[in-house]
């Protein structure tokens, strides 16, 4: 462990970049959500202040509530969050990887979405558990469908799958959104991605208006605003994941930076646009939708990309 | 604490009481989200959950029934967590104000730090006591 590695971790790809950037991205998703119903939206900086306001909010531990469990699962979250920032920061902005490949970063994810679950069920609400069976449910019906979307890039790189390899193999022979199997895997991606970040309209486990945010229903203050710090820093991981496997990286000499960043934008608003003209849809319909449609189409790719086209 | 009352003052995230209102007041608040008025320029957001709570906006007269309900209410809201009332009947009483199954005194269920009268209030009047409620912790 050098020092070097703390600065990754804290600093630049890692912590304090995420989170900087992923509260101004919730600012861009909050100010198009606004535009598109025809409101003013938010000030810029209004993320930054709901989450330095939840920092100096009460924290009411739940009577009913796994009271261990209850403040880890944040905590750890929000842990996991940033190792995924920083080894995906590292392998885009430096071009090295940290040690770990592509299975690591699925598993990754995967602890973030156990981490929901068990902070929700902790609380000994019956709204949270509920928020948390149905997250259950949505990983079931998203993972297989995300499993087959990354299988594409790794073997149309020749069967590598270290995440600086996938990214080398398509500055050699272009991006693999490119290619058919490519544009399918990414479209397929997408819509997961849209799943694993609980946006509508597959909001299911935090359905608001149906059971009251889900498993964050009984967190209040800096627990609370570790969530939210969260949700915000996935506005960075998921887009980065999908630059990395589809879009081939980024470039950042001369106006390589402009095209870098309208290919992050990019991503962004197209996931505001899904989400801005969604409906909430039903747990059943979440899982035929992934399970009948998606994933057929997945391995349709899978299966493109292993005969090269 | 000027730094942190700032910060609060710019993201205030209301949950919404009904102390058994008629229901006017009640649509009125919800007039505050539309397109109209978008109260998400303050930073303003109406929340599900009364722990994520920083305002609470009570409305009606509270009746013997309600009212132990609202001071559970009042106390599972994290702190700090301002109150205010919304219409004639949280400010007064208005017609009902004699009548035989209310509390005396709805400031000895729960304190209140600002009343908003009006029958129903207008989305603007609500507007301004916000205004002034952001005047207030700003110092």
């Amino acid at each position: 462990m050098s020092g070097w590695t703390f600065f990754y971790l804290l600093v630049f790809p890692g912590l304090l970049f995420t989170a900087v950037l992923g509260l101004l991205v919730g600012w861009v998703d909050r100010k198009v959500s606004a535009r598109v119903q025809f409101r003013v939206g938010p000030p810029l900086f209004q993320n930054f202040n709901d989450f330095f306001k939840l920092l100096g909010k009460e924290t009411i531990i739940v009577k009913s509530s796994l009271h261990s469990l209850f403040v880890l699962s944040p905590l750890v979250a929000f842990g996991v969050t940033t190792l995924i920032a920083a080894m995906l920061g590292v392998v885009l902005f430096y071009g090295f990887g940290f040690g770990g490949d592509l299975l690591v970063m699925m598993y990754l994810l995967m602890i973030y979405s156990v981490m929901v679950i068990l902070g929700g069920s902790a609380t000994g609400n019956v709204y949270s558990s509920l928020g948390a069976g149905r997250e259950i449910k949505l990983l079931l019906a998203d993972e297989l469908a995300f499993i087959l979307v990354c299988l594409v890039p790794i073997i149309k790189a020749g069967y590598l799958i270290k995440l600086e390899e996938i990214l080398s193999a398509q500055v050699a022979q272009g991006a693999f959104i490119g290619s058919f199997s490519g544009a399918l895997a990414f479209i397929v991606g997408l819509l997961c991605i849209q799943a694993k970040m609980t946006l509508p309209p597959f909001h299911i486990p935090e359905a608001e208006t149906e059971i009251v945010e889900g498993p964050l229903m009984e967190y209040s203050g800096p627990l609370l605003g570790f969530w939210k710090l969260n949700q915000a820093m996935q506005w960075v991981v998921f887009p980065f994941l999908l630059i990395i496997l589809f879009l081939g990286g980024f470039n950042s000499v001369g106006w390589g930076i402009l095209w870098s960043a309208l290919k992050y934008l990019g991503i962004v608003v197209i996931m505001i646009l899904i989400k801005n003209t969604n409906p909430r849809i039903r747990i059943d319909t979440a899982l035929k939708f992934f399970w009948k449609y998606l994933t057929p189409v997945a391995l349709l790719a899978v299966i493109l990309a292993v005969l090269g086209v | 604490m000027g730094w942190y009352k700032r910060r609060l003052s710019k993201s205030l995230w209301v949950f919404h009481v009904s102390g058994s209102p008629c229901n006017n007041c009640d649509i009125e608040i919800l007039d505050l989200l539309t397109p109209r008025y978008d109260v998400e320029r303050f930073g303003i957001k109406l929340v599900g959950s009364v722990r994520h709570a920083d305002v609470l906006l009570v409305t009606g007269i509270f009746n013997k029934k309600i009212a132990p309900r609202i001071k559970r209410i009042y106390e599972q809201a994290p702190k700090p967590i301002f109150v205010v009332a919304v219409g004639t009947c949280t400010s007064s009483g208005c017609c009902f104000k004699d009548s035989y199954n209310i509390v005396p005194s709805r400031e000895a269920v729960i304190p209140i730090d600002m009343y908003i009268p009006g029958c129903p209030p207008k989305p603007e009047a609500m507007i301004a006591a916000v205004a002034k409620l952001i005047g207030v912790l700003n110092g």
